[in-house]
């Protein structure tokens, strides 16, 4: 009996592996920077481009930075989710036009809609490294003190906003 | 007249050639390399050949030609010009991108299993060989043969001398 059983069970134990091994996604890479001061940054504004805007300008209240492009296709299918996240006022968003040109950048917004507080310009991809981006879109959760707390690779859903990213604000500004 | 064809057939055979040699060359042109300083570019390559593209993951930073990559290339250059050691050059990007980047991983608690996990199967394995061996040894008793399986066996033994000697 045990003879059959051992290979089977080892079989069975490999396949539980394989099986999980199958649900992860090797994109989703766990970014060392959670639990982290986000990096700090001084960008020019997308729309006032003589406007500085500074990360710590945004201490004291949660806020969500969006790395964003117009020549990024998977950009368009989260923009009307956060489009309507920003309508809703639960929370601002920043955008950080990573690598883009000027121009293509405000038709980009003006065609599928603006939902950014302000959008800051990241021509060279300097601050991307900072925040560790390499697929855009991508987005963090940031707390009243600075520090990230969530990041999103790769478009915002609605399953994502309504399971982690909603219920993490409630709670990030419920925080004194 | 044929004179002439052959002519035809001769430039188009040329202008073929060339069409075909043409791009080569252009693209010979691009892969001169970039870098001012063979110095930086040596230490540059030599960092990112172990270092992992996040964007094309089972490519090295130095093979990949992934926008990724030329950004991180030119921040390592930097930082080189900028007299950083390699150590703080691979710490600024682990601090970034994680342990990921890495293609040889550190020794760490997380990673134990991954280390010695191998060496931990590989004894596993031949513990079990040997258990396995000596049971099996144990198993196999010397049975006695009794004199008539004694006779029979020689009388087979004899009958195939017989019949190779036909």
């Amino acid at each position: 009996m045990m003879r059959y059983l051992m290979p089977l069970a080892i079989f069975m134990v490999l396949a539980v592996f394989l099986l999980v091994g199958l649900t992860l996604n090797p994109r989703q890479v766990p970014s060392p920077l959670i639990d982290k001061p986000a990096p700090k940054f001084q960008l020019n504004q997308l729309h006032e481009p003589e406007k500085i805007m500074s990360s710590d300008d945004n201490l004291g209240k949660v806020w969500m930075l969006n790395v964003w492009a117009s020549w990024c296709v998977a950009c368009r299918d989260e923009h009307p989710l956060l489009v309507q996240l920003a309508n809703s006022g639960i929370i601002p968003i920043y955008g950080l036009n990573y690598k883009d040109e000027r121009n293509t950048a405000l038709q980009w917004l003006k065609r599928y809609g603006d939902p950014y507080a302000i959008s800051i310009v990241d021509i060279d991809g300097k601050v991307g490294i900072d925040y560790g981006v390499y697929g855009v879109p991508e987005t963090y959760v940031i707390d009243k003190k600075g520090i990230i707390r969530h990041k999103q690779i790769g478009p915002v859903t609605v399953d994502s906003l309504e399971k982690t990213i909603l219920p993490l604000i409630k709670e990030l500004q419920n925080q004194a | 007249m044929i004179c002439q064809f052959g002519n035809v057939v001769r430039v188009i055979v040329f202008s073929l050639a060339l069409f075909l040699v043409s791009p080569l060359n252009a693209w010979a042109k691009e892969a001169i390399p970039v870098a001012e300083d063979p110095e930086i570019e040596k230490r540059m390559l030599a960092l990112t050949v172990d270092l992992r593209c996040l964007v094309c993951q089972n490519e090295s930073i130095a093979d990949s030609r992934a926008e990724f990559s030329n950004d991180i290339r030119r921040e390592i250059r930097e930082q080189i010009k900028a007299n950083k050691t390699d150590k703080e050059i691979v710490q600024f990007l682990v601090d970034r991108y994680g342990d990921f980047v890495l293609y040889n991983p550190p020794m760490k608690p997380t990673t134990i299993l991954l280390w010695f996990g191998p060496v931990i199967l590989f004894m596993v394995g031949l513990g079990s060989l040997v258990v396995y061996l000596r049971r099996r040894r144990l198993q196999i008793e010397d049975v006695a043969l009794s004199p008539e399986q004694i006779n029979e066996a020689e009388a087979l033994l004899n009958e195939d001398k017989k019949g190779k000697n036909v």
